[in-house]
């Protein structure tokens, strides 16, 4: 199985507190660190788009990797909040990295797409190459694009994560990994043309709070939640995360969490997270750790990877 | 007890707040429960009635009142 060999990630400059969110929403910024464990989130000015954003966290991974971007195979890139219908973000991406006439796949799955992206990756890395993941989003002019809802705009950020799958070398090989669509709840988190965001939080919720716990199972098989080192997460509301520990029977501390810092980056949080932890602590030999992400559609899944 | 006061019973544990004293009211409406109680009254309702709430019913509409979920449980019932 291939490896994971680098993260790297991009945050805008600009914070947004609660406290300035608050006052535009008219509510309590007390309020919304307690409903989503937010305290500040990062908004992209207008020369952050996805696609430059993108290109930055590329930058970050292959730098921290030390590979030449010429020697990628291939190019995923994750957004739900793309500024334009087509083409999507990927070629861009890649052309602007210097990887040229490689295949550069779009992946328009929020909140969900890096794992995708990194399971996609893993699957044609031994034809391809090594293949470079990146997620970003620009959630900011999704939230501003129409009138706020108080119930959204408290929790979205921007930002953009990024990881290299390797064939050959790594921190981590991936061991397997599980993932999940069902579309008969596609308009209950949705993004239509030129409308604010949709979202069904009841629903959202209590359906990632039974699928998110019983896909990281199903990736484990036999082995128990309490033998995983670390669980990294798409970062969508710290009560949710928390839920989760619970229901899996874990120490919540193995949950790296950073949603206090960026909010819900969608599709980019898995990989800034992932970036954020293994900048500070890092794989260990041995140790196993579960990547799981839960996004619109939904789509749903989990990763095992083991540290070398 | 009947089916409605055994859902009431589970609602208060899970929420630690007195259940609505109209059967129909929303749980959720009357701040009784939030969205991230729910996922646990749902377990707690499988659990207390021994039924299994497949995935496609896991929709709030359904667990809206106690008039609701006593509906849901006596159609899904063995």
């Amino acid at each position: 199985m291939p490896f994971l060999r680098a993260f790297g990630s991009f945050v805008p400059t600009r914070v947004v507190g609660n406290e300035e969110l608050a006052a535009r929403l008219g509510c309590e910024a007390e309020w919304i660190r307690d409903v989503s464990g937010i305290a500040e989130r990062r908004y992209a000015d207008a020369a952050e788009t996805v696609a430059e954003m993108g290109v930055r966290a590329a930058g970050d991974c292959l730098g921290r990797a030390g590979v030449d971007a010429k020697s990628i195979g291939c190019v995923i890139v994750s957004s739900g909040s793309f500024e334009r219908r087509f083409p999507g973000p990927a070629a861009e991406v890649a052309a602007r990295l210097g990887i040229g006439g490689a295949p550069a796949f779009d992946l328009p799955i929020a909140s969900a797409g890096s794992l995708f992206g990194i399971a996609l990756a893993a699957e044609v890395a031994e034809r391809c190459g090594p293949v470079l993941v990146v997620a970003s989003e620009k959630m900011s002019s999704v939230m501003e694009g129409a009138p706020l809802d108080k119930n959204t705009a408290i929790l979205f950020g921007d930002g953009a994560g990024a990881c290299l799958v390797d064939p050959r070398e790594g921190l981590a090989q991936i061991e397997r990994w599980r993932l999940h669509s069902d579309g008969s709840f596609a308009a209950n988190l949705r993004l239509e043309f030129n409308q604010a965001l949709y979202m069904d939080g009841r629903t959202v919720i209590l359906q990632a709070a039974r699928k998110i716990p019983a896909v990281i199972r199903e990736v484990l098989g036999e082995s128990a939640p309490a033998s995983v080192g670390t669980f990294l997460m798409h970062q969508a509301n710290q009560n949710l995360i928390l839920k989760i520990a619970r229901t899996l029977e874990v120490a919540p501390e193995r949950f790296f969490s950073n949603i206090a810092r960026y909010g819900n980056t969608s599709s980019a949080s898995l990989l800034i997270a992932a970036a954020e932890w293994n900048a500070q602590h890092g794989f260990t030999r041995g140790e196993s750790v579960v990547l799981a992400v839960f996004g619109a559609g939904f789509h749903w899944g989990a990763m095992l990877a083991v540290g070398l | 007890m009947t089916i409605q006061e055994r859902i009431q019973a589970v609602v208060e544990k899970v929420a630690r707040k007195p259940a609505p004293a109209d059967p129909d009211e929303s749980l959720f409406e009357s701040g009784v429960l939030d969205s991230f109680a729910l996922p646990d009254m749902v377990s707690a309702i499988e659990q207390e009635f021994a039924i299994q709430v497949p995935d496609a019913d896991l929709n709030p509409r359904k667990f809206d009142s106690v008039t609701r979920i006593a509906g849901y449980i006596e159609a899904h019932s063995s």
